[in-house]
């Protein structure tokens, strides 16, 4: 399915840094410095892919969903939307252009329990984007979201029902109905099963694989089980402190990691199986994650590299280069290397 | 190894406006002394209140445990009064658990939280208690202990605050260690140096360890025998390497099934249609039945019980997977008809 697919891009994003003020002072609010959640960032999402980003918490991956999606406004760099009517930089377009843009730009949220609100019921939150884009009237609506609700696996009688009637699990299918309404062509999903249990995660996995076959849809998708990454995802790349340090295919990724980063990610995921798991070498890293509101000189990762090397790794950011054809990795040990 | 813990028919139900729910439903395991077992469940299958019920930390009212016993060392703690209990638990069964944040009182140094358990049940004084807390803090790993006991939880991050918590719960040398999803706030990476930590220390003092988790990979690694809870019920019991091998019961197969693999390029995951029951209405056959792909008529009258299929392995189920066909392909919908 994803390995004959042609090399189209549908999101082009260029130096994306999206910067949090940090702030001194009650009257005077002096500028003191900055939370880098997203750093620098150059990436592509070709079209009907999944693009996997995955991260420990607070590595900027959410951050980065919500600056494509405009959602806060970047400090920098480009988000180019690439569709019919030709390129479009998100980062540039506002009001009315923008909320054009949005029907084909949609997000599918972490938490069921808190991106659903409990006063609506299923009908009204899933035809809110229709009313707001006005789009039909009343009966077509209403045909389309029972359409909807047939479509991601819910009974289209439960439409008069309120939020808290469901479970997690069909709540997050009500949060991916409303996302589909519009019919978009990109996906930013944030989390969307890590809040669900294990039995009821597979099955939204699987809704979220069936509708990319069945709408062609590019997902990006956000996630900090690298198992579940792996598993949804035609390339991933891998986010530490607002930075990305390696992107690839998925398979390449677990079979060649190059970023020590990812080395030591990929051994401390635990595989459910006893008998691999005596025989696996764990990676284990010293220490935590350092502030994003005060990294280290050089590399974000030098503090806790078991890789490090002294005099080079801690003066300068190592560049994000592509070592190997599609293989791109910020790393001095790949340093002129050249694909 | 002896045997350390037994837990007979142990039942905790709570009763509520909308009925009683029955939260751990007639459950039996034991443990011997240095093992490692680990209670693999989804939310609401009874997991934490079974474990929480052996110390009989469950609120009541509305909890009560009504029915079974517990024997620790060869007493039963169900018996005991407040005080007996109170002896037992936090020094002979120390506990640690899933969020560091919650369970960390956030006005107190986290060395004075270490140090009441030591003046408590080992009747150290200030300074002695001060000595240790400094000792297992450096045992749990975090550097400059000295330092750090006169700090407040929040000047501490997520993985260090659960090193505080696995020193706490280590402090009077437990028999048994209680951990309650204690990774499952955490990041991968400081996941595995918690597992590793533990693991470490279990062979260093010798306890054994109940590990409680919703994660089959994280006690894939760690445990010697997997019980599976589904509904406050046992479904499945067995060694670790046996239950991953050859799970008997359809949703331990289900829940195997239906985990994406790092090391796996997986087709379509199998899932496990359906929600769990009601706790308040449980079905009056086997809680399962509803999901179940294997299921036959007598599954729904007659609540199945665990029977040892080889030795050390349990199951409750009326069929065996490996030898019955699936009599459903999707459960689900015929549910919905």
């Amino acid at each position: 399915m994803a390995k004959e697919k042609e090399k189209d891009v549908l999101l082009h994003v260029e130096n994306l840094k999206m910067y949090f003020p940090i702030t001194k002072g009650i009257i005077f609010q002096k500028h003191v410095g900055d939370v880098k959640a997203a750093d620098d960032l150059t990436f592509d999402i070709y079209r009907g892919e999944t693009l996997g980003l995955v991260g420990e918490s607070g590595c900027g991956k959410s951050t980065t969903g919500r600056a494509i999606l405009q959602l806060y406004t970047p400090t920098a760099g480009k988000v180019i939307f690439r569709d019919a009517d030709g390129d479009r930089d998100l980062a540039q377009t506002s009001g009315e252009t923008l909320r054009r843009l949005r029907r084909q730009i949609q997000m599918i949220f972490q938490d069921p329990y808190a991106s659903l609100n409990p006063r609506m019921t299923v009908g009204s939150i899933v035809s809110e984007p229709l009313e707001v884009h006005n789009i039909d009237n009343s009966a077509k609506r209403l045909k389309r979201v029972r359409e909807l609700l047939n479509i991601v696996g819910l009974n289209p009688y439960f439409i008069n029902r309120y939020p808290h009637e469901f479970s997690g699990g069909q709540r997050q299918r009500i949060g991916i109905a409303r996302a589909l309404a519009l019919n978009p062509d990109f996906i930013v999903c944030d989390e969307p099963i890590s809040a669900l249990d294990v039995s009821i995660q597979a099955q939204v996995i699987n809704l979220l694989e069936d509708l990319q076959d069945k709408f062609g849809l590019t997902y990006l998708f956000i996630a900090h089980d690298l198992s579940v990454v792996r598993h949804i995802s035609d390339r991933i790349a891998v986010m530490y402190l607002g930075k990305i340090v390696e992107l690839t295919e998925s398979d390449e990724l677990y079979a060649n990691p190059l970023h020590p980063y990812t080395e030591a990610l990929l051994s401390a995921v635990p595989i459910p199986d006893p008998a691999i798991e005596k025989k696996r070498q764990r990676i284990i890293l010293e220490g935590d994650v350092p502030s994003p509101a005060n990294p280290p000189q050089g590399c974000n990762f030098s503090t806790r590299c078991p890789k490090f090397i002294e005099g080079k790794c801690d003066t300068k950011d190592p560049a994000f280069q592509e070592v190997q054809p599609g293989h791109w990795v910020a790393c001095y040990l790949y340093e002129g290397v050249h694909k | 190894m002896g045997r350390l813990l037994e837990v007979n028919n142990l039942q905790t139900q709570f009763f509520t406006q909308d009925g009683v729910v029955q939260a751990v439903n007639d459950i039996s395991f034991y443990l011997d002394e240095g093992e490692t077992l680990g209670i693999v469940g989804e939310s609401g299958s009874g997991k934490s209140v079974g474990v929480m019920s052996l110390i009989r930390l469950i609120p009541i009212p509305p909890g009560k445990i009504v029915g079974g016993e517990v024997i620790f060392d060869g007493q039963n703690l169900v018996k005991m009064t407040d005080n007996e209990i109170r002896s037992v638990r936090g020094n002979r069964i120390g506990m640690i658990f899933q969020d560091p944040m919650t369970s960390l009182n956030p006005v107190l140094t986290i060395g004075r939280q270490i140090m009441e358990a030591l003046e408590l049940h080992m009747g150290m004084d200030k300074t002695q208690s001060r000595k240790r807390t400094v000792e297992l803090l450096e045992k749990v790993g975090i550097s400059g202990a000295a330092d750090q006991v006169d700090r407040y939880p929040h000047q501490f991050s997520g993985g260090m605050r659960q090193r505080v918590m696995i020193a706490m719960g280590l402090s009077c040398n437990p028999q048994l260690l209680i951990a309650d999803e204690p990774t499952t706030a955490l990041d991968v990476t400081i996941q595995a140096q918690i597992v590793e930590l533990v693991q470490k220390l279990q062979e260093d003092l010798g306890m054994a360890v109940i590990w409680i988790t919703h994660d089959l990979g994280v006690v894939a690694g760690i445990a010697d025998r997997i019980i599976v809870m589904y509904a406050g019920q046992t479904m499945e019991e067995a060694p670790v390497r046996e239950l991953f091998a050859k799970s008997r019961h359809p949703y331990t197969h289900g829940l195997i099934a239906s985990l994406p693999r790092l090391d796996q390029r997986s087709g379509k995951l199998e899932s496990i249609e359906g929600l769990p029951p009601d706790l308040v209405d449980l079905p009056k056959g086997c809680p399962f039945y509803a999901r179940c792909k294997y299921r036959i008529p007598k599954c729904d009258k007659q609540r199945p019980k665990l029977d040892e299929i080889s030795p050390g392995h349990y199951v409750a189920c009326h069929i065996d997977i490996n030898k019955d066909s699936i009599t459903t392909e999707h459960p689900w919908e015929e549910d919905k008809e």
